[in-house]
């Protein structure tokens, strides 16, 4: 990007604007539909509809692909060369030359050279997805030429403007244009971003040229390339699309403003740069001019640089809308310096779809060293043929660079994400259990690494080598087995850990605490029974739903009932136990008060099983909601209960797991007694760390205890106001435990909420009184954890309990060279106890391949599973250091990564390029949600505890939550035929996207909303809310009425089926368009500017391009 | 009045009070040189069926520093309506009440036989009673068994409106919520860890309570008389509940490893009643009743560790100073006592094990608070259940045998000053001018506080002869002693019993032989021994025992009458006959002894002893022996190893035990069956008369004694030969020629030999006396100070 500079050119913008503006609305308000749209489009889908329509555009567009004749040229002669080289995925980003003869070809294919080129641009990010292996996006904005281009600029502009108009009819002519109005078309259509994903063909890279040459960029786009193939999947999509377009129109305008926005200081500068990329992603610009004004303002927020170019007001957009049509027409080239067109930027949507088709129906099967899984938005089955299933450890990448040096340099984190008890899907077996009978499972002696598929049997297979630290060890005769003349062994396909890349070993007594077999874990239920929880109705539904969901405690395998005993405690300042032994008549409470010193008053009648004190249990839970009706105490505590619960598994001589139900801020006289602290005033500020680090160490000392214990504690927090998540959270957090926050918490409307997360949190499969060790080969070694954990010395990651749900993120970093050839090891032991209070091993074996080229790095590299990793770093770093600086330091290494390929990989082009790797072309996107967060850029409605909690989540989520967590889900229900069953495609999560005649889902794996556009058809409402109009749709609703159509089934069954893949229940809340609520609603459409000051998604490529150039230069 | 010993038996019946003296020294000077101390037995509460109590409230004396009660003794103006306080010589005006009073028409109180009389209070609220159990939970199944059916029976003896409380323990502390319906609730606290009376009330959620009851309280007095806590329930709500509850008791769950005793928080637990009652109803009477089975093993008051291979302190550790938790568990216990009674709760411990439990630290709780002591071997034995059950026999008005939260006043005549008291009560403090600053026993004041008493509750309370040598006696004058009783009577009212007594003075000098005559050896004897026993607490034996001794000489020399260095010619007068004897069974005692006896055993018989009646009191110092035969009927013989002849049966009772013991030829002739064969049916007759007189003796005793039958060379004889005289041991036993009775094998003394030393003594010493008496005097002093131990 010509992100660069100077203030100049944005006065040049300025006045293009006000032209602009007219223009613009004309186009836009006179005629929404199509001519108004097409122009934006133009600038757009010009190119696009080019793209994918190539003939008409290809006229017009033509001019552009010369404006960019770099490109053009290059591309060219690469032409569908370039596309074989891809297909073959070379990494050709290398040679900058090669990315645009790729790009050039893609441009040629589709006939309409000029459009296709812009086209090409989208389609570049996308149709590469296939040949992924090199795909590199190389988003060349055309850098502007700062200074001298400027003054020129506005003229561009103004021309820009001009051709619009043309543009314009151009736009006529296609359909796109009418799209581009409404985005949904647009993307369909012409957005060539849209579309060029969906061909994916050749994914591999794209190139923005915001360059001086604009034009160039265009072409750059490489989406030629993509075009020829996209071409055909894409006009497809765009008919459907196509379908809709009056309404559309409409919504662009709104929506328009959002994007808009795209950061000021970029158009200063690199007007004419922009205006390029604008093409593609102007789309912001054109309808919503006016909102640009008030978005622009945000884009500020850049982390460190807000400063510069902002000056531009928002009205430029104008200009950006007009230059599609320019850009068609026109020169090209001075649309891109405009604006970056949203659609011409790589597309997570796009990338996902075409992962899904392209990888989604075979299974992948893990034999082959290094291989980059699916996304993980994609379905696909996993076949273990000697690594863990992506499923169980995802790495940021799986290609690892043979030094230390190389990893420097490129600054690419090396972290795999481990879920070691990730659930599978019913297709694919859990892992074999293997026992080895007394002497345990087989280690190397030296290192004590698990026997593994990777071990290397020798001298006829009486010993055999450790593949971790070469040591040569004896195998056991009862071990033993001969060879085949290949030097395996030829039992190697009946035994899993011979062959698999996951299984597990029972684990002998030397494996357990204190040389004794444990006990089956125990459960205990401790209930805040408080004046809040009482009134909030919480005790009394929650003590209902024990008495049945006590019948589905986790259970092992086929075992008839579950060895998992039961505990009661309610408190408020005291605490009650409960004896529920079988043979009394009447459960006993017990009250101890003494919480400053906390101690378990039983022990016989405390933990017993469901079956046998059954009818105890349910007198005790029909009772405890009587028993404290009348309750008038509001003070709680609760380090005490921590402690009792765990003092209580401590006598009973087992692990287990704490369900704790809390309201409100510990302010009773105890240990861990805590005071509101909650002030915003530090947000900002070198003290805003205070907020999430805990208010005492008395929990971190607590958790300790527990976690020694195997005690895990899942918390449940009902708060009304301020409870000091950062604090409460600790012992949870240490101890691999859960927690669950409903914020005024009212039966009627969160009782499905609650209710589900409970009923999955007992049902779910733990593992108690775990301890993890990631083992690796020689060359890199573990250093860095995080996750819900303990840790007492580095390298044993102790957990109380885990779950399937819970992650655990591990940095590598180099401690000597790596062997290309031996490649790099993992193995992840786990050795936990299960529910049934068996003690096991759970291994996981994953290798990677090393490099000595960085662009093979970089071509196997998993950018979500970067991003859970960064996202995670960062998220403990504001512990410790101001949020900005946090900021500014992710921004760097992404900065640092990006520049290094574009330095090392990529082929030369101008450095007004922005040239992404086809693995991280997204990088940009979601780093820039990751900025946006709540933790990292509260909004002035973002709560203390919020942010806490939602720091909290991040830090064990794996990658598929991370992934939807920064960048939400956005659905539109009613685009597609009623009758389609299939899932709807999303839509990015941009307000432009949304068309005030639709209804959208959008769920980020904790919210899920369902946004109604203004103009909905009434037959939808009716069907859908059993109302008659728009206006009475109540704001806010939550439940969606049973109604018994087709519509409401089938929107029904998507949230229903968007829920059960999650592991939190999602919240419906229904959000209407100009509502009140709609601002939260906002705040999810993570493209667009935010109200709190995050940068839009085009803003920050823009800034992040920036800062690449400084890097490299 | 015929002679001194009807005198003193009347007038113990009358008042309950017998005095050491019962004419007194006129001088301080003469009074020290009787040896024996002008002091008396008072039995406060003595049981009087023919003593209805006056409805009425008593008239006081209006002087400030006086208050004595209006009393036959009192001269009385009719005609003015006057009369004169005889302790201070004050004139009061009758009230109002006493209007119509005349010669012929006279109260009650000024009738010479009402010097003793009861008051009902009518004003203020009425108390309910309160028994506050706590329950040791680490027994054996049987005991736990036997103690829940015991505890349940108890129940149903208790009045219906008086309030119950449980408190169980064992590691942890359970105090029961009886109130609640369905669940039952308890508050549960660490075993180990001492909380302040505050801590406790709050964890209690005691506190808060209070404020709303209080401002109520005023308005409506009678309608809630008393603020019900949910802790302390009246009996007839709860009873079902309460019966329940403690059926399903459990013992403690916590496991106990192999060599372990299992963690017994006693310490916390009654700390924790203490503090429950203080908080709910102080100064209203209350019973805590402590059950356990094992001495306290963790925490404040633990008295030993729970290791079994260290075994409980022995008296051998306690000399060595080895006794590691001794002293910390005694404060504690002694803190707690203290509180008790300051709030008119008494303890009740009931320790049945068969190793020792503690009772040595504990005792104060008793001793302080009036409370019971028992000790058995198991809850699982008639011993403990008949006690138990005893402690809830009721009068002939059906009311308890107790009373609660008493204080006892006592004024005096000018001339005599109050020294001190030694019996089940704690000193208030109340200093006036009829306090001594001598003390003997717990002294300094002239009231203190019994917080549990039954009719036989006894005190000994001592004086001082004050006025000077060289002072007339008062003119026709008597000392007067008035004794002021403020009790809750079980049936929940107060009362006020009064018991006002005068003695003739006498001077010494002249009239030694009125003084001689009027002395009651028996009283003397209980009297002094409380002293050494009480002296014993905190002195090391032999030092009392010469203490005594000197006592006993000191007194031969001055009432013995003999020849100048002339032993053989020393005679004692019948007044004083018996008293050598006393001393010498005295020297013998487990009070004064401690060797066979574990610290337990002491406190526990120490215990006994210092609140027992002068009857009973006598019985343990010297036991009672009959001898039943063929010769006769059954008649009380010499407690002398002379005694035990073949065919005879003995049946001895030391209080604490009935032992019944067959001759050697009885013995075998039983063997042999004859008792079963009807031509020997008065061999079956007599073999069954000590039992009938045995259970006679076990119906009336409280606590129940220890009920041995055995046999010539049975283990169990053991119990008799330790306490008969040894007149015939293995030493001497050829000497005798004779063989009259069976040799006890030991070196103590005999009464013979005791008594031929003192004769020695007695008459050696006097010889002395002339030459030295101003430095004894001052040594004799000395010797008074030393007696005063501080409560």
């Amino acid at each position: 990007m010509n992100v660069n500079q100077s203030a100049p050119p944005v006065p040049p913008f300025g006045q293009p604007q006000p032209v602009y503006p007219g223009y613009h609305q004309s186009s836009y308000g006179g005629q929404p539909g199509s001519t108004a749209a097409p122009t934006p489009y133009g600038a757009y889908n010009g190119p696009v509809p080019g793209y994918q329509q190539t003939p008409p555009p290809g006229m017009s567009r033509a001019p552009p692909s010369s404006g960019a004749p770099p490109a053009s040229t290059a591309q060219a002669p690469g032409g569908q060369a370039a596309y074989g080289q891809f297909g073959q995925g070379d990494v050709q980003n290398g040679p900058s030359s090669t990315v645009q003869m790729q790009r050039l070809p893609g441009s040629q294919p589709f006939g309409s050279a000029p459009l296709v080129p812009v086209v090409s641009q989208p389609a570049v990010l996308q149709p590469y997805g296939p040949p992924p292996t090199s795909a590199q996006v190389t988003a060349q904005l055309a850098g502007m030429h700062i200074s001298g281009a400027v003054a020129p600029v506005p003229p561009t502009s103004g021309l820009g403007y001009g051709p619009p108009t043309s543009l314009a009819s151009a736009s006529g002519s296609f359909p796109n244009s009418g799209l581009y109005g409404s985005y949904p078309q647009g993307q369909a259509q012409g957005h060539p971003g849209a579309q060029p994903p969906q061909r994916s063909v050749l994914p591999q890279a794209s190139s923005f040229t915001p360059s001086a040459s604009g034009g160039p960029r265009m072409p750059s786009m490489t989406g030629p390339l993509l075009p020829g193939q996209s071409f055909g999947g894409p006009p497809v999509s765009q008919p459907n699309h196509i379908s809709s377009p009056p309404p559309q129109a409409l919504t662009p305008g709104t929506q328009m403003s959002g994007p808009p926005g795209p950061p000021p200081p970029m158009h200063s500068s690199q007007q004419p740069g922009y205006q390029l990329q604008q093409n593609g992603s102007f789309g912001p610009a054109r309808g919503p001019q006016p909102n640009y004004g008030s978005p622009y303002p945000g884009t500020a927020t850049f982390g460190s640089q807000p400063g510069p170019p902002q000056p531009l007001p928002p009205k430029r957009l104008d200009p950006d809308a007009i230059p599609s049509p320019q850009l068609n027409e026109l020169p090209p080239q001075q649309k891109t310096r405009h604006r970056i067109d949203p659609d011409a930027i790589p597309s997570p949507i796009q990338v996902i779809e075409d992962d899904r088709n392209n990888r989604g129906s075979e299974p992948f099967i893990t034999g082959v060293r290094g291989q980059v899984p699916p996304l993980v938005t994609t379905n696909f089955l996993v076949k273990d043929q000697g690594n863990a299933s992506p499923r169980y450890i995802r790495c940021t990448s799986y290609n690892i660079p043979c030094t230390s040096d190389m990893a420097k340099q490129a600054q690419v984190p090396l972290a795999a994400v481990i879920k070691p008890l990730a659930r599978l899907p019913p297709e694919e077996a859990s892992p074999y259990v293997v026992d080895h009978g007394e002497s345990g499972p087989l280690r190397c002696n030296r290192c004590k690494a698990y026997m593994c598929p990777f071990m290397q049997f020798i001298e006829g297979g009486r010993r055999f080598q450790c593949c971790f630290c070469s040591c040569i060890n004896d195998v056991p005769p009862q071990y033993f087995q001969h060879l085949d003349h290949t030097g395996k062994r030829v039992d190697a396909y009946d035994r899993p850990e011979l062959s698999l890349g996951s299984y597990e070993f029972l684990a002998t007594v030397d494996y357990c605490k204190n040389n004794k077999f444990p006990s089956p874990p125990a459960f205990i239920f401790m209930i805040d029974v408080s004046y809040n929880a009482i009134r909030s109705g919480l005790v009394r539904l929650l003590c209902e739903e024990l008495k049945s969901l006590l019948d589905f405690l986790p259970r092992e395998g086929g075992a008839e009932e579950s060895a998992v005993r039961v505990g009661f405690v309610t408190y408020n300042k005291v605490l009650h136990f409960y004896n529920v032994k079988s043979s009394l008549a009447q459960p006993q409470m017990m009250v101890v008060s003494d919480v400053g010193d906390m101690f378990v008053p039983l022990l016989d009648g405390f933990l017993v099983n469901v079956n046998e004190s059954r009818t105890v249990i349910t007198s005790l839970l029909d009772q405890i909601p009587e028993m404290f009706a009348d309750t008038r105490e509001t003070e709680t505590v609760f380090a005490p209960v921590i402690q009792a619960g765990m003092e209580a598994l401590k006598a009973a001589e087992c692990a287990g797991k704490l369900f704790l139900f809390h309201t409100s801020l510990p302010i009773a006289e105890a240990p861990g007694k805590l005071k509101n602290r909650d002030d915003r005033k530090l947000i900002n500020t070198d003290k805003e760390k205070t907020l999430f680090q805990p208010q005492t160490g008395a929990y971190q000392t607590l958790a300790k205890e527990c976690v020694a214990q195997g005690c895990c504690v899942d918390l449940f927090l009902f708060p009304n106001q301020y409870v000091d998540v950062a604090t409460l959270s600790v012992v949870p957090q240490l101890t691999g435990g859960s927690v669950y926050k409903y914020a005024c918490f009212q039966v009627e409307n969160d009782q499905e909420r609650f209710l589900s997360d409970l009923r999955r949190d007992v049902q779910k499969v733990v593992g108690f009184d775990a301890v993890m060790r990631v083992r690796t080969s020689t060359g890199i070694r573990a250093v860095d954890f995080f996750g819900a954990f303990y840790m007492s010395n580095t390298t044993d990651v102790e957990l109380a309990g885990l779950d399937g749900d819970k992650t655990v993120t591990v940095e590598f970093k180099h401690d000597d060279r790596l062997n290309e050839e031996s490649g790099a090891l993992l193995q992840c032991a786990l050795l936990y106890t299960s529910c049934a209070g068996q003690r096991r091993l759970r291994i996981h074996n994953l290798a990677l391949n090393c490099c000595t080229q960085l662009a093979d790095l970089y071509r196997n590299c998993e950018t979500d599973t970067l991003i859970n990793y960064m996202a995670k770093f960062a998220y403990r770093g504001v512990l410790n250091s101001p949020v900005k600086t946090v900021r500014d330091t992710l921004i760097t290494q992404c900065a640092q990564i990006l520049a290094c390929y574009r330095k090392n990989c990529a082929s030369p082009s101008s450095a007004g390029q922005l040239i992404l790797p086809e693995c991280m072309k997204l990088l940009p996107v979601y780093l820039n949600c990751v900025l946006k967060s709540d933790v990292l850029q509260p909004g002035a409605e973002v709560t203390t505890d919020d942010r806490a909690y939602v720091r909290l989540l991040v830090t064990s989520m794996d990658v598929a939550e991370t992934n939807v967590f920064f960048y939400p889900r956005l659905l539109p229900l009613t685009k597609s035929p009623i009758e389609n069953t299939t899932e709807p495609s999303a839509v990015r999560a941009s307000e432009e996207r949304l068309s005030n005649g639709d209804i959208y889902l959008l769920e980020n794996g904790l919210n899920l909303f369902l946004w109604v556009g203004a103009s909905v058809q009434q037959g939808v409402v009716q069907s859908l809310f059993g109302v008659s109009s728009f206006s009475q749709i109540t704001s806010g609703l939550s439940v969606l009425p049973v109604l018994d159509n087709l519509l409401s089934k089938k929107v029904r069954g998507l949230i229903d089926g968007l829920r059960a893949q999650r592991s939190r229940y999602m919240k419906l809340i229904v959000v209407k368009q100009e509502d009140k609520l709609e601002m939260l609603f906002k705040h999810f459409l993570v493209e667009d500017k935010s109200l709190s000051g995050g940068a839009s998604y085009v803003d920050f490529l823009c800034h992040m391009h920036k800062e690449i150039r400084q890097l490299l230069s | 009045m015929a002679t001194y010993l009807e005198f003193i038996q009347q007038n113990e019946e009358r008042d309950g009070v017998r005095f050491s003296w019962n004419v007194w020294p006129s001088s301080r000077l003469e009074a020290t040189r009787m040896v024996v101390p002008l002091a008396c037995l008072l039995t406060p509460l003595k049981e009087r069926p023919d003593l209805p109590p006056v409805q009425y409230e008593p008239v006081l004396c209006s002087r400030p520093t006086c208050k004595a009660i209006l009393n036959p003794l009192c001269q009385v103006d009719y005609r003015a309506r006057l009369w004169a306080c005889n302790f201070c010589f004050q004139r009061n005006q009758f009230p109002p009440a006493y209007a119509g009073i005349s010669e012929v028409n006279q109260p009650a109180e000024l009738m010479p036989q009402f010097s003793t009389i009861e008051y009902v209070i009518q004003r203020g609220p009425q108390s309910p009673l309160i028994f506050l159990y706590v329950v040791d939970t680490c027994l054996e199944e049987d005991d736990l068994q036997a103690l829940k059916e015991s505890l349940q029976m108890s129940l149903s003896l208790l009045p219906p409106d008086s309030l119950v409380g449980l408190i169980t323990f064992g590691r942890m502390v359970q105090v029961h919520e009886l109130s609640c319906e369905g669940i039952s609730k308890s508050y549960v606290f660490r075993g180990t860890k001492d909380l302040t009376a505050k801590q406790i009330q709050d964890m209690l959620g005691l506190t808060k309570p209070a404020v709303p009851v209080q401002p109520a309280r005023p308005a409506q007095p009678h309608e809630q008389p008393f603020v019900s806590s949910r802790f302390l329930q009246p009996v007839h709500k709860i009873d079902m509940n309460l019966t329940d509850l403690l059926g399903e008791l459990q013992r403690d769950p916590w496991p106990v490893p192999q060599g372990k005793r299992p963690l017994r928080s006693t310490g916390v637990a009654v700390s924790i009643a203490v503090g429950l009652l203080e908080g709910t109803f102080p100064n209203t009477g209350a019973r805590i009743m402590l059950f356990m089975g094992g001495p306290p093993t963790q925490g404040p008051g633990m008295v030993v560790g729970d290791e079994l291979k260290v075994p409980i302190r022995s008296w051998h550790d306690i000399e060595k100073d080895n006794a590691r938790f001794m002293k910390k568990a005694t404060k504690h216990y002694e803190m707690l006592a203290n509180r008790a009674a300051a709030n008119g709760h008494c303890i009740d411990i009931y320790a049945c094990a068969l190793d020792q439990t503690g009772l040595l630290e504990m005792k104060c709780c008793t001793n302080l608070t009036g409370g019971y002591m028992v000790m058995g071997d198991s809850f699982n034995t008639s011993l403990f259940k008949q006690t138990f059950q005893r402690i809830f026999s009721k009068d002939f008005n059906g009311h308890f045998r107790m009373a609660f939260g008493a204080t006892l006043e006592v004024k005096t005549s000018r001339e005599l000053k109050i020294a001190g008291a030694i019996g089940p009560c704690v000193s208030l403090n109340v200093k006036g001018p009829c306090v001594s600053e001598n003390e003997l026993g717990v002294g300094g004041t002239s009231q203190w506080k019994i917080c549990g008493l039954d009719p036989t509750s006894t005190l000994g309370i001592y004086f001082e002869v004050v006025s000077q040598h060289n002072a007339p006696i008062p003119q026709g004058g008597r000392g007067a002693v008035q004794f002021v009783t403020h009790y809750q009577h079980s049936s929940t009212q107060r009362r006020i019993r009064v018991t006002t007594v005068a003695r003739n003075w006498a001077d010494a000098q002249s009239q030694l032989k009125h003084i001689e005559a009027a002395f009651d050896q028996e009283a003397a004897a209980v009297l002094m021994a409380r002293l050494g026993v009480f002296r014993a607490e905190s002195e090391e034996g032999p030092d009392v025992l010469r203490w005594l001794d000197r006592q006993l000489i000191r007194l031969c020399q001055k009432f013995g009458q003999y020849n100048k260095e002339d032993p053989t010619s020393f005679r004692l007068s019948d007044s004083f006959s018996l008293y050598p004897q006393f001393m010498f069974h005295l020297r013998r005692s487990p009070f004064l002894q401690v060797f066979n006896n574990s610290p337990d055993e002491s406190s526990c018989y120490r215990h006994h002893f210092a609140r027992q009646d002068l009857t009973q009191s006598l019985i343990m110092i010297q036991p009672i022996l009959y001898s039943y035969s063929f010769h006769g009927p059954p008649e009380p013989v010499l407690l002398d190893s002379s005694s035990i002849l073949p065919d005879r049966i003995l049946l001895m009772d030391t209080f604490f035990q009935i032992v019944i013991y067959l001759g050697e030829t009885i013995a075998q002739w039983q063997k042999a069956g004859y008792q079963d064969m009807p031509e020997y049916e008065n061999f079956k007759h007599l073999l069954q008369a000590p039992l009938d007189d045995a259970q006679e003796i076990l119906q009336a005793r409280f606590p129940m004694p220890r009920y041995i039958n055995t046999e010539h060379g049975g283990s169990q004889a053991r119990f008799l030969l330790s306490k008969v005289n040894p007149s015939q041991t293995h030493n001497n036993l050829y000497a005798w020629g004779q063989e009259t009775g069976a040799p006890i094998l030991t070196d103590d003394v005999s009464l013979q030999v005791f008594m031929d030393h003192l004769k020695k003594l007695g008459c050696l010493q006097r010889l002395l006396r002339a030459d030295v008496s101003s430095r004894r005097k001052k040594a004799l002093s000395v010797l008074c100070s030393r007696w005063s131990i501080p409560a």
